[in-house]
């Protein structure tokens, strides 16, 4: 135990790990959406960004989980590569298939945008280890905000058909973006002690900033949102396939110890 | 003074220990070494253990383990049996730390060195860029990510040329 874990109770010590794995874990599984498309994306430019983003979040999950080991011992390649479905705590937004071009740029302005905004608030966090991780997480994350945002205006002002396939994304994936500012179990106990950012306040920037890009700037229409109430333990039946792949090889090979 | 070729006394122990890390390259950018990068915070010396602190460029940089690596390896050539690196991500690694003669060495490489970064507010622009063969600032940013983490794709519409810029951060 360092100085900076003692002073958190047993109770804000397990809220803090749910909220750290719930983090990570949609880093990791948007992460593996986005490397779905190497090898497969439009031109190699988008390719290689794709691929880059997806090497961020992945080193994000990684100062998460390197956070959660500090606390309670977890390795994290156990938590990414052995865990199932049910065990995983992602948002759906993050499992859903990659989509279209259109699908995959607009989930990760969405995905980008709140990342940005709720790091930059960790960085006043009272949990030094955290507000170190996000200081560090939140230089990344601006290069990705950056361009999915000019993605996402390229295709609203690009072709019709390229403004369809945008419109169509943004109606199927805004309900679920809601989830990704419902409070994990024991989270307001953490927001009130300082520990982590007030969800609802980054949840306010967050809307604001999309609105400004999408409605504004890009003019689509929001869709009515009927925010799907269900948990973080609550899966489409996209994220198993996922998990199957994902850790297929450490599965098959578990007591490797270098890849 | 120490003279060339005489072993270092154990008193500037931490000064060879740096010019012998001023002498590990950058992994993905051979022109520049890792403390030209700003990269190794501290170097301590603990009886006849060195300790040796560093902070990654970018988190998922695949390079960390080659560097962690070669920072051992270097320390361990100048004869120290017991060496410790150690990683902290506080202060985050700027590119401001980059040093004035390697931006300049980055610079005739073909990549244009970063401009200085600014901090704290999230925005959506990108912040200029100037073309390290011609200078000039009539550039455009090709890809916002290229080979590397730390560097985007930019082509100079005044002398045509390709190249690769740091980012600022």
């Amino acid at each position: 135990m360092t100085a900076a874990t003692t002073a958190l109770t047993p109770t804000q010590q397990a809220a803090l790990i749910r909220k750290l794995t719930a983090l990570a874990d949609d880093e990791i599984i948007l992460a593996h959406r986005g490397g779905e498309w190497t090898g497969h994306a439009p031109i190699l430019e988008e390719d290689i960004a794709l691929a880059n983003i997806a090497q961020d979040e992945l080193g994000h999950a990684g100062l998460y989980l390197e956070l959660r080991r500090a606390l309670d011992g977890s390795d994290p390649d156990r938590l990414a590569f052995f865990r199932g479905a049910p065990e995983y705590t992602c948002a759906r937004l993050v499992e859903l298939p990659k989509g279209d071009w259109a699908f995959t740029m607009l989930r990760q302005f969405l995905f980008d945008a709140s990342e940005a905004l709720w790091l930059e608030a960790a960085t006043r966090s009272t949990y030094a280890p955290l507000a170190e991780v996000a200081a560090k997480a939140v230089r990344e994350e601006k290069f990705h905000l950056q361009h999915t945002a000019l993605w996402v205006e390229r295709l609203a002002l690009g072709t019709g058909e390229s403004e369809r396939r945008l419109q169509a994304a943004l109606d199927e994936l805004w309900p679920h973006a809601a989830q990704l500012f419902q409070p994990v179990e024991g989270e307001e106990e953490l927001v009130q002690a300082g520990l982590l950012p007030d969800l609802n306040a980054v949840h306010t920037r967050w809307q604001a900033l999309v609105t400004r890009q999408l409605i504004e700037k890009c003019g689509l229409k929001l869709p009515a949102a009927f925010p799907d109430p269900a948990g973080r333990d609550t899966h489409t039946e996209h994220l198993a396939p996922l998990l199957a792949e994902m850790q297929s090889v450490a599965r098959a090979h578990p007591e490797a110890e270098t890849w | 003074m120490e003279k060339d070729g005489e072993p270092s006394t154990i008193n500037d122990l931490p000064s060879t220990v740096w010019k012998a890390l001023a002498a590990v390259p950058d992994p993905e950018i051979p022109v520049v070494s890792i403390t030209d990068m700003g990269m190794v915070r501290e170097v301590a010396v603990d009886g006849g253990r060195v300790i040796v602190t560093f902070t990654p460029t970018f988190s998922g940089c695949p390079a960390l383990h080659v560097i962690r690596d070669s920072i051992e390896q270097a320390v361990r050539d100048l004869g120290v049996a017991e060496v410790e690196v150690r990683s902290t991500l506080t202060p985050p690694w700027t590119t401001d730390w980059i040093n004035d003669d390697a931006r300049e060495r980055l610079r005739q490489y073909g990549i244009a060195p970063p401009a200085p970064a600014e901090h704290g507010l999230i925005q959506l622009d990108v912040e200029p860029t100037r073309c390290p063969r011609c200078g000039s600032l009539n550039v455009r940013m090709t890809a916002s990510f290229g080979p590397t983490l730390c560097k985007r794709m930019y082509v100079c519409d005044a002398c045509r040329e390709p190249f690769e810029g740091f980012k600022s951060v």
